[in-house]
């Protein structure tokens, strides 16, 4: 079996059935992570370039480690230590790399559909990580993943996102992501945060935070995002914490165990308290390793479609 | 398409006992062997040949695990179908251990070279064997010959040998198809 696209650009594009080879294969490179020599060679004669225009910790890191295992020869890019800065574009900066016979790119942009974009224009293939306010598809797929080893399938698993819904490309990809999976999912936030037609994708609004938990098998806490604010979408951080903000003894007054999970980068003390992030209930370092994995099988699985 | 049997299931049997007692002659109680089925087809094999060792040798003490090569294949974005990997579960150690690979059929020997490579992600092995139950022979690319095996036949390359089991199959059975 094969996945049904040739770039990974939103999870919108691919189906249920290349989720779960995504996932077999996850699986499998999680084993070969815990072997004593953690590599294998199988994609030794690719080369691949991480462009990343965004800042970024975990997902840079986690690509760059994942193609590494998977021996492939690996550039990274950072637009504020290159050219870009002399005001190159974005089709000339990829084709100055794909120049040097570059196999596959992975691509971190501030504008929706700049994936989309460089994979029309380009003959890479390529691999969205993060475009924009528009997807995250292997954050999504290492969310989904996390959750399936904790919970089994995930058909009828209740899942409610919380927090900045509007600007959050994770929220977006994990919907789709978690529908395909057959979850249901709710998105928990302050109003102004919340799109307008969010329905309109089978997702139903819940503005009371207890009330999510208590219907939810597992949370999903997104980070406040400042940085594409351009205007104050709430009154102040400290309305917001009172509000939506999780901590220790929300959990301890439901009668069930949840899970809790986060994309990073955590505030602390803001969409969660340090106690809830490193309690029991918390799988968010988790989610970081699975996420080596589950990148592991996205590129592998990218790669075998570029027959030599 | 017509098949031909090329062991029958009693034949099977016998090939089985013989290839434990040939490995117990070598190996004794298994105290620095480890046996190693690759996967898909030859934890099957593995499995069958440790059952034996176990009741009817009593080594009871016997560690055995699986290997998936997909990784190691050199065939990798070289063919149009895609490849399909299966578990790995390695739970002992093989540094400085004697290892048996068991494998179904030995045809190329490309498998047996991707295992050469995928073992040493878990160690350095002291020593490694080689199992088969078939042997084709002349069909090698690579300098690769088995210690133990079941029975050597002449296959020509567009047939395929299958080796079906009782417990997945029905009954035990190696036929050309």
């Amino acid at each position: 079996m094969s996945l049904t696209v040739n770039h990974l650009i939103g999870i919108k594009d691919v189906t249920t059935e290349d989720i779960h080879l995504i996932f077999e294969h996850a699986k499998h490179f999680k084993e070969v992570l815990n072997r004593p020599i953690k590599k294998v060679p199988s994609l030794r004669d690719v080369a691949i370039a991480n462009i990343f225009f965004e800042n970024s910790t975990r997902t840079k890191l986690s690509f760059e480690l994942a193609q590494k295992r998977l021996s492939a020869d690996v550039i990274s890019f950072s637009a504020a230590q290159s050219s870009v800065k002399k005001g190159e574009t974005l089709i000339d900066t990829v084709n100055n790399i794909l120049a040097m016979k570059v196999d596959m790119v992975v691509m971190r942009h501030s504008s929706p559909g700049a994936a989309a974009f460089l994979a029309k224009h380009t003959k890479t293939t390529v691999i969205n990580a993060g475009d924009g306010a528009h997807e995250h598809p292997t954050q999504a797929l290492l969310d989904a993943f996390s959750m399936q080893e904790k919970l089994g399938d995930l058909t009828g698993k209740k899942v409610v996102i919380v927090g900045d819904i509007l600007h959050s490309r994770v929220a977006l990809s994990n919907i789709f992501c978690l529908q395909k999976l057959g979850a249901k999912v709710k998105v928990c936030g302050p109003n102004s945060l919340i799109p307008k037609h969010i329905q309109s994708l089978g997702v139903e609004v819940e503005p009371n935070l207890m009330k999510a938990l208590a219907w939810c098998d597992v949370a999903n806490m997104l980070r406040v995002q400042n940085e594409r604010m351009d205007v104050s979408y709430f009154p102040s951080t400290r309305e917001y914490i009172m509000q939506y903000g999780l901590d220790a003894q929300m959990l301890e007054q439901l009668d069930k165990d949840i899970l809790i999970m986060h994309p990073g980068p955590i505030n602390r003390g803001v969409e969660i308290t340090s106690e809830v992030a490193d309690g029991k209930h918390s799988i968010i370092l988790e989610q970081v390793e699975n996420g080596v994995a589950v990148r592991m099988a996205v590129i592998y699985l990218l790669a075998s479609k570029l027959i030599k | 398409m017509s098949s031909k049997t090329l062991l029958t299931s009693l034949e099977v049997d016998i090939i089985l006992h013989r290839l434990a007692c040939q490995l117990v002659e070598k190996h004794l109680d298994f105290s620095e062997t480890k046996i190693i089925g690759l996967q898909p087809r030859g934890t099957k094999l593995a499995e069958r040949l440790v059952k034996i060792l176990q009741e009817e040798h009593q080594i009871t003490s016997i560690q055995w695990g699986a290997l998936d090569i997909t990784f190691f294949r050199d065939d990798f974005r070289r063919n149009e179908k895609p490849l399909e990997a299966n578990r790995t579960q390695i739970n002992f150690l093989v540094e400085n251990q004697r290892v048996i690979f068991i494998d179904d059929v030995l045809y190329t020997g490309r498998s047996i070279n991707a295992a050469l490579a995928a073992i040493q992600s878990f160690g350095r092995p002291k020593e490694v064997e080689l199992l088969v139950l078939i042997d084709r022979r002349f069909s090698r690319h690579l300098p690769i010959q088995p210690d133990y095996r079941g029975r050597q036949v002449d296959v020509i390359n567009n047939e395929k040998v299958k080796v079906c089991w009782k417990e997945y199959d029905g009954e035990d059975g190696v036929y050309l198809i």
